[in-house]
């Protein structure tokens, strides 16, 4: 209805409630929270993608030539903090899971609404530093920053940098803390756990790990700095201290970092897969299980990351071992996802072709994991391009493809406008394309022995680096399309009708944009989810729910 | 393959036809079951793609499918993961009576000492055929020694020795990287690996060396004084260093350890660690008074006091008996 | 108006205290009482890296540590236990307070929470006085000579192992006595809000989520008191 801040009469909505930057920047609405955040995760997104594609020009040839060794070794240390601890950690819960969360379970907000402001806050003081830390000279440590050279060799702003990412760890502890209570706490009545949608189980799951991990690097960071300030010698084998005690703390969060990672990207495609096979996803409680799984498990692998550190061969065997398992739950998923094709009634619009885009990069990422966790293998291609072809098909060709996939998926829920289809399959592909062709060179430039973090190489290597980059420049291509169209679909897109996808799930039965409170009336769940076959058939008169 | 677009490192150790096979054993798996995975979901996605009047099928799961597919790639995984361990433990057992040359890193270089003495920089000249260990050790932060040929790769770490050894089997040059984030001239600190014919490697090391690396040691031992008090005879204030090394020591707490590498090290730069059972803890600390070249010299001269045969644990454990030094104390 | 010992009967309808997005109070008091609990989880596993180092240097330097041990004063450390288990005390007996109603009780028990929080406070800052006059604070100034491995009187122990300890010593009670400053600060708007009628027997969550706070500071530092003080009393 008309009011004075919207007069043609556009139905209110947590977009045009209030007007103001103040009504932006404090507000509480777990929504307007989800999209500050798209703002910044994306403003840094774009910053680090910058720093790859100067590596990516660098690496064109094999003499150092681009930039110098200095500068090289600074961009890939801000590429990999910028993206672990400004992207891929918050992204996926702080845009699309504080937007979707509460409304899934039919809740008003987040538990903490104004701890979950906090968050937001905490992000953009970390992200002052860090951008602060590089415009002024940066750090070169690799964002590992493995001591000694980070606590006696380097002069570069380690302190700065620790205190950013620092700051970050406890915004996503507290996105973490809020996510766990809220979940608990807040379902409506009926929504038991077994009706909860997949997404909200990967929350979940990557929750705990936020509580339970961050904690330890933030400890690291601690003394790291008072090493640093104060010439201790934890880590410092001159005083006394032993450096693989730093890669402990330090790979006891970092490993089951990249299950926060993905585990969020996991929750995407499975709402995207059972929608637009109109299937509840098969094996559901095998799958909500296995992001369980896969939090525990991921505690009790890090020196994985070790195996040629220095540590006993009986520790790398013990490590080696319980990685395998870890690989277990993943490999469920898939087969799940897979199996919810057979029989479904399948289509193929932007959201899913990112889906699939995910099963396939996904898959090769898993399956290289394998490669590493195998003792014998790993010896020869740990630190070496292979690894560094691993994690971006996980993190890249999965968590990102995911994000997209979702952030199409809800785009009519989140703007109250459709995005260009067409442009968006486009884009899709491209990205697909320009990701392939820019990692899979890497892997055998890998096992040829390609060591990471160099800037120069011997001249063999060449080609294959050259293919990388070839590929980066497509994949850049394929960023930036979606940034444009759904820009321009916000003041130009068609209208979003509230259910555009016929979808399941309690987003999808309220207003496009939502109101602020989400729900006019609590919401009494009855139904299981994925209720697809209620939804494709034709029903009497539905009774609306939260109109 | 290509010589300017190599596919696949080549082959020139012992290891890397063990680890080549493995990874190829590697590649046919995850090639199956991407295959697998790519066949069901491009078939699936044709085959039933949305058309009108077909409803989808709601499958709730299947308990037994779960099962299978869940224990299936575990044996599979178990499988690579003891394949991986056999191949592993056989690249961290360096063979008795190999070859030893002494490696300290430092930013940016290699620094290579034979145990016959000859000083290599960023350069390995080693025969074919012969068992090689490196005893490495870094100056300052953490580096690793990477020969991709030889699917070789083990960090070296300040303060302490760490271990690697190879068998070459092809004579050429080989890349030598360092492969841990080093500083500014990380991708500077590369090198070759040399591996020769036994006889141009003979003529290679007659050409120029300081003596045996053993000899560079005693002569340190004698100029520090360590032979005031580590004496060949049981008078010393400290045990006699005939034969330790590679041995059981009974420390003064109970415990037992190995004498290796470490703990001779660890004996000079902190002496106060380990006190040998029996003996007074009057060594002073030679941290900061010798270089970790001088240090390896002294490793090497301690290891020359074992006869040959008297390799790691050959012997059975042997207690050294707990008498006052002035008594006959025999370290056995 | 009420008189200044007893609190307000409590209002009818809705508590002004109830947020929009609960239903009800005792939603709002599960979500706050389970909130809590989790964000002293993550404080468990931060303390929980520094005790790991500690765990490892002390078994690997196990002489050195029991000589640096005892160059602290379990007098004061032992003082100090004692004011934190009793301001553990006054925070129970302040939640006793205001469940019946009791407000100089109340604003009593916060009085002397905050007090023996700074009591515990100068204590510690003696401690640190005096390790920065015996140069036992970590960094270039660091003497730590002649100083015997308990038992073994002849065997000197390492000052960098020694240093070790004491690098772990001002990390962790500098960490805890981080939390104590921010738990009193904490107290201190409590009060305030106390002295303000804002709890009542219906709605005192603040403070009892205060108290829970308050509760695991005091518990760390049962743990950091035998690790740091008592590991060797031998003399």
């Amino acid at each position: 209805m008309a009011n004075e801040n919207n007069p043609q009469g556009e139905r209110e909505n947590y977009l045009n409630k209030h007007y103001g930057v103040w009504s932006w920047l404090l507000t509480t609405d777990h929504k307007r929270i989800a999209l500050l955040y798209l703002l910044s995760v994306t403003f840094f997104f774009f910053i680090g993608g910058f720093f790859a594609l100067l590596i990516r020009l660098e690496l064109l040839t094999p003499a150092g030539d681009l930039v110098q060794a200095d500068t090289y070794n600074k961009l890939f240390t801000m590429h990999g903090m910028v993206m672990v601890f400004f992207f891929l950690i918050p992204v996926v819960p702080a845009v699309l899971g504080n937007f979707l969360v509460p409304i899934m379970i039919g809740a008003k907000d987040l538990a903490f609404p104004r701890i979950n402001l906090l968050s937001w806050y905490l992000y953009i003081v970390a992200g002052l530093l860090i951008t602060h830390c590089m415009l002024t000279g940066g750090v070169d440590t690799g964002w590992t920053f493995y001591t000694p050279f980070s606590t006696a060799y380097t002069n570069t702003k380690i302190i700065e940098a620790g205190l950013a990412a620092f700051v970050a760890g406890f915004s996503s502890i507290f996105t973490g803390l809020n996510f766990i209570v809220t979940i608990h706490r807040m379902r409506a009545p009926g929504m038991t756990w077994s009706r909860l949608p997949l997404f909200v189980w990967a929350h979940y799951a990557t929750s705990i790990i936020q509580i339970l991990g961050t904690p330890v690097v933030a400890i690291t960071i601690v003394l790291v700095a008072a090493e640093r300030l104060f010439h201790l010698g934890i880590f410092d084998p001159k005083l006394g201290g032993d450096p693989l005690l730093f890669q402990h703390l330090f790979w006891f969060y970092s490993h089951p970092a990249v299950y926060i990672m993905i585990l969020p990207s996991m929750g995407i495609i499975s709402e995207i897969i059972a929608c637009f096979t109109r299937k509840r996803i098969f094996g559901y409680n095998f799958v909500a299980l296995s992001s369980i799984a896969i939090a525990v498990l991921g505690f009790l692998v890090w020196a994985h990351h070790m195996f040629v550190a220095g540590i006993s061969v009986y520790a790398a065997l013990i490590f080696s071992f319980l990685t395998y398992f870890v690989g277990v739950p993943s490999a469920i998923k898939v087969f799940n996802w897979t199996a919810t094709l057979y029989k479904g009634s399948i289509r193929y619009e932007a959201p899913m072709l990112y889906a699939f885009g995910f099963l396939g990069l996904f898959t090769i990422g898993g399956l290289t994991g394998l490669f590493l966790a195998c003792l014998g293998i790993n010896v020869h291609v740990t630190d070496t391009y292979f690894v560094v072809a691993h994690f971006h098909y996980i993190m890249v060709g999965g968590v990102l493809m995911a994000y997209l996939g979702g952030i199409h998926f809800w785009w009519p829920k989140i703007s109250g406008k459709m995005y260009p289809e067409g442009w968006a399959r486009l884009g899709a592909l491209i990205v697909f394309i320009g990701f392939n062709l820019t990692f899979f060179p890497q892997f055998i430039l890998g096992y040829v022995g390609m060591p990471r973090r160099y800037y120069q190489y011997p001249p063999e290597f060449q080609v294959l680096n050259v293919l990388s980059t070839a590929g980066s420049t497509v994949l850049g291509i394929g960023y930036l399309l979606p940034m444009l169209y759904l820009l321009w679909s916000m003041r130009y897109g068609k209208p979003a009708p509230d259910n555009p996808w016929n979808a399941a799930g309690l987003e999808w039965k309220i207003s496009s944009p939502p109101t602020t409170f989400n729900f006019e009336e609590e919401p009494v769940v009855t139904w299981e989810a994925y209720n697809y076959e209620e939804l494709d058939t034709p029903q009497k008169e539905e009774v609306p729910v939260g109109r | 393959m290509f010589d300017n677009f190599p596919l696949w490192p080549q082959r020139a150790s012992t290891m890397a036809a063990n680890v080549d096979a493995l990874y190829i054993f590697l590649l046919i798996v995850s090639g199956m079951m991407t295959g697998l995975i790519y066949v069901a979901l491009v078939y699936f996605a044709a085959r039933y793609r949305r058309q009108p009047g077909v409803q989808a099928e709601q499958i709730e799961g299947s308990t037994p499918l779960e099962v299978t597919w869940s224990v299936i790639p575990f044996i599979v995984f178990m499988v690579i993961f003891l394949w991986g361990a056999v191949v592993f433990f056989k690249g961290r057992t360096p063979p008795r009576d190999s070859t030893e040359v002494y490696v300290v890193a430092k930013q940016w270089m290699w620094k290579l000492e034979h145990a016959e003495g000859q000083r290599e920089i960023n350069e390995l000249h080693v025969p074919v055929g012969r068992d090689v260990k490196l005893i490495m050790t870094s100056q300052d932060v953490i580096h690793s020694f990477f020969v991709p040929a030889f699917r070789m790769k083990q960090d070296v770490l300040p303060g302490r020795y760490t271990v690697a050894w190879f068998r070459a089997t092809k004579p050429g040059t080989y890349h030598l990287f360092c492969a841990e984030y080093c500083g500014t001239q990380h991708s500077g600190m590369i090198g070759s690996i040399v591996v020769q014919e036994p006889s141009q490697y003979e003529a290679w090391m007659s050409g120029g060396s300081t003596g045996p690396l053993s000899a560079t040691g005693e002569k340190i031992f004698a100029e520090l004084g360590c032979a005031t008090c580590h004496r060949s005879d049981t008078q010393g204030r400290g045990p006699n260093l005939q034969g330790v090394f590679g041995r059981p020591v009974l420390l003064e707490d109970g415990r037992t350890v190995t004498a290796d590498e470490n703990y001779i090290r660890e004996s000079i730069l902190d002496p106060g660690a380990k006190i040998v059972n029996g003996f007074k803890p009057v060594m002073p600390t030679f941290q900061g008074l010798v270089s970790e070249e001088q240090v390896n010299a002294l490793v090497a001269y301690v290891k020359s006091l074992s006869k040959p045969g008297d390799g790691a644990g050959t012997k059975p454990a042997v207690v050294v008996p707990a008498k006052a030094p002035a008594k006959g104390n025999q370290v056995q | 108006m009420a008189d200044s010992t007893t609190m307000a009967a409590p209002t009818e309808g809705h508590n002004p205290a109830l947020l929009h997005h609960f239903a009800e109070p005792q939603q709002q008091r599960d979500a706050a009482s389970l909130g809590m609990w989790i964000f002293l989880a993550t404080e468990v596993m931060f303390f929980g890296g520094l005790f790991c180092a500690y765990l490892i240097y002390r078994l690997k330097y196990f002489g050195e540590f029991a000589a640096a041990s005892q160059q602290l004063s379990v007098k004061l450390g032992g003082t100090n236990t004692v004011v934190l288990i009793c301001s553990s005390l006054t925070v129970v007996l302040a939640v006793w307070a205001v469940q019946h109603a009791k407000r100089t009780l109340l604003l009593g028990s916060l009085v002397a929470t905050i007090i023996l929080g700074f009591c515990f406070l100068g204590i510690k800052a003696v401690e640190y006085r005096e390790k920065f006059e015996k140069h036992h604070v970590p960094g270039p100034s660091f003497q730590f000579a002649n100083v015997p491995v308990p038992g073994h009187p002849d065997l000197m122990a390492n000052p960098y192992h020694a240093q070790m300890y004491f690098s772990l010593y001002f990390v962790m009670t500098g960490l805890h006595a981080l939390h104590m400053i921010i738990g009193i600060g904490f107290f201190a708007w409590l009060l305030w809000a106390a002295y303000k009628g804002r709890f009542t027997p219906e709605y005192y969550t603040p403070l009892e989520m205060g108290g829970l706070y308050w509760h695991f500071v005091d518990i760390v530092w049962i743990y950091l008191f035998p690790l740091l003080y008592l590991i060797d009393l031998r003399k």
